[in-house]
């Protein structure tokens, strides 16, 4: 029982981690409708350049600030520069922009900042809650902050004019821009948005596993499994979604016998498929029902 | 389907379903006002014989080019035409069927462990191995199709994305060491022309790769030209007013993502005999990732385009290697912007554009 309880609060301080990153997918995919899996590299970017801030001197909580503002305004910038000009297009050339999105930034971050491993700083301290050393301050001040965000989203798109008009914009684009809203630029704020809160959750995750252009390869796989497993519409989903994910993967690995440890990754994913058959549009996803 | 009820237009060249999915711009390359349509000419020879000369003129320039080239491009080009099969396999499913996969590298590590194992276990010959991969990975597709059914869109595109992580894991895992030589993987020996050839083996292994191609790319022409290609496509533009005209949709989706992974599959086995190696690491998520680009870079729903994407998936990065060694990932990203720019619809929908522009230009 011990075992058991220590492991789940392993998987939750894990789980934060993913959950962070889920509710970014989630985010963009509810203002542009694709899943971007460029967002992984571009948190990462993001991160990095909160680490040169902060090498060249500046305190914390202005290069974190800093670095939201500008995560924002880059993101919008890439919706304008690159994905606007081929909004025509078939959405598996869409696809295809993300993956060289992906390439090109992850590149770019080793060429600048090179590959060696680098540490980021906390500001919830790094010290251990229990004593047990299963969850520390960082990691429960980075759950706060996932808890932060998803309620200050909620309050954004359920009670704000722009929150509305982004989603009016993203569920039926025709309809919202004959009710007067400029769709385009609700499809670039949400990528501003998402690159934000992408850069917010680069910036919580890099303390754990230190930073390099390759930290988000794995984690990105284990948000986009939280994200869809909650339900890419709902954003709790997400973050619930994340959490699960975290707990599956550490109890598979302890509790199941033989392979349990080699295949953690494969189980927590089979698990999901599992999951995603039962319920084809995740957990808290509402079934979408389309007019023929 | 009545044919004396088809709309005319644009609608009329790919049936009475188009006009009324709401899928049909999400697969299909975007309807132009400009391609080329069947029936047209350029001076004055249909546009159907132009394109059955430029099959022969290909063809040719293929069984000659082995001999006037260095051994190393000879050994490139039989993976770029894996590569396109591979690639077949995966348009089978997403142009035809509509249903997305980011788990073909999956698939065709099946068909490269099946054919190392036959070849390392059981001293078996290795043209043997290239029906048993078909066959393994058919079954392995066709299981996997099953639970898929329920699955659309990126939730079916996570489905498969599980599958591609899972695999490498599973090939390096304890149980299964013993056949598939864990992290160290399998080397094999490649294999000479037989019968008393003159031809080196990476000649040799060109020919037989062509041969095998030739066969998997009638076989795929005439499936997509049948009724059962037919059913495909109608899943594909309209799942629902498919099932209405009696098309058993469920069977007919996995059945196409068993042939899908049977092609990627067979490629796979191909790869392993080519290649002489055969690794955990070479079937990663990363693989699946250059099929899909590939395929959307050839065109989705081209069968021809196929090709093209072989030479793109094998020889672009190489080409962004030597433009910059550090920044290599960057340029192919540009490349890739680039050539998405240019061609929104593929190669093939850029290749039906400038045919129409200059059918209509000589008229």
């Amino acid at each position: 029982m011990d075992l058991l309880l220590h492991q789940v609060l392993a998987g939750l301080a894990t789980g934060g981690i993913y959950a962070c990153l889920a509710l970014a997918i989630v985010m963009i995919y509810q203002a542009i409708d694709h899943l971007n899996f460029a967002q992984g590299e571009m948190a990462m970017f993001s991160t990095f350049i909160a680490w040169q801030l902060i090498q060249w001197g500046v305190p914390f909580w202005m290069a974190f600030f800093g670095t939201i503002a500008f995560s924002f305004v880059a993101g919008v910038v890439i919706e304008r520069g690159l994905f606007r000009p081929i909004h025509d297009a078939p959405v598996l050339s869409h696809v295809v922009i993300f993956i060289a999105l992906f390439a090109i930034l992850n590149s770019l971050a080793g060429f600048i900042w090179d590959y060696n491993v680098k540490s980021f700083p906390t500001p919830f301290g790094s010290h251990s809650l229990f004593g047990n050393g299963l969850m520390s301050a960082h990691d429960a001040g980075m759950i706060g902050v996932t808890l932060l965000m998803l309620v200050l989203l909620y309050l954004f798109f359920r009670h704000t004019r722009i929150g509305l008009a982004m989603r009016a914009a993203a569920a039926n684009p025709e309809s919202a821009r004959l009710a007067g809203i400029r769709v385009g630029w609700m499809i670039a704020l949400g990528w501003g948005m998402a690159a934000a809160i992408g850069a917010v959750a680069g910036m919580m995750i890099a303390p754990v596993v230190f930073l390099e252009p390759n930290m988000m390869s794995s984690i990105l796989l284990y948000g986009f499994a939280g994200a869809v497993v909650g339900g890419l519409g709902s954003p709790g989903g997400a973050v619930l979604g994340g959490f699960a994910v975290g707990v599956i993967e550490n109890l598979a690995g302890t509790f199941i016998p033989y392979v349990g440890r080699e295949l953690k990754l494969t189980i927590a994913l089979f698990i999901i498929v599992a999951v995603l058959t039962v319920k084809p549009s995740g957990i808290f996803g509402r079934t979408v029902v389309s007019r023929v | 389907m009545q044919q004396d009820t088809k709309p005319t237009g644009e609608a009329a060249a790919v049936g009475p379903l188009a006009a009324v999915s709401p899928m049909a711009g999400a697969v299909k390359p975007a309807a132009r006002p400009t391609v080329a349509r069947p029936g047209e000419t350029i001076a004055g020879i249909p546009l159907a014989t132009w394109s059955r000369m430029a099959v022969l003129a290909g063809f040719v320039l293929a069984v000659l080019l082995p001999f006037t080239v260095k051994n190393f491009l000879v050994f490139q080009l039989t993976l770029a035409l894996i590569y396109a099969i591979a690639i077949l396999g995966l348009n089978l499913l997403t142009g035809f069927n509509g249903q997305f996969s980011l788990g073909h590298s999956a698939f065709y590590g099946i068909g490269a462990y099946t054919a190392a194992i036959m070849m390392d276990q059981g001293d078996i010959a290795y043209y043997w191995t290239l029906p048993a991969a078909g066959v393994t990975s058919f079954a392995v597709g066709f299981l996997f199709g099953l639970p898929a059914l329920r699955l659309e869109g990126v939730y079916l595109a996570l489905a498969t994305f599980a599958l591609a992580v899972a695999m490498p894991q599973l090939l390096k895992s304890t149980p299964l060491e013993g056949w598939t030589g864990g992290v160290q993987g399998i080397v094999l020996i490649k294999p000479d022309a037989p019968f008393g050839l003159r031809l080196s083996p990476d000649q040799w292994l060109y020919f037989l790769t062509m041969a095998v191609a030739i066969v998997m790319y009638a076989c795929a022409v005439s499936l997509v030209h049948s009724r059962t290609g037919r059913a495909m496509i109608a899943i594909r533009d309209n799942p629902i007013a498919a099932s209405a005209m009696g098309i058993n949709v469920s069977l007919y989706k996995s059945l196409t993502f068993g042939v899908s992974a049977l092609y990627t599959g067979v490629a796979g086995a191909l790869g392993a005999i080519a290649v002489g190696f055969v690794a955990p690491d070479s079937f990663t998520f990363n693989f699946a990732i250059a099929l899909f680009v590939g395929l959307v870079v050839g065109g989705v729903g081209s069968i021809p385009g196929t090709l093209l994407a072989g030479l793109f998936v094998l020889f672009v990065p190489n080409i962004a290697e030597q433009v910059s060694k550090g920044l290599a990932q960057a340029v192919y990203g540009v490349i890739l912007i680039g050539v998405i720019y240019v061609m929104p619809a593929g190669a093939a929908g850029f290749v039906r554009l400038v045919v129409g522009k200059i059918a209509r230009a000589v008229r």
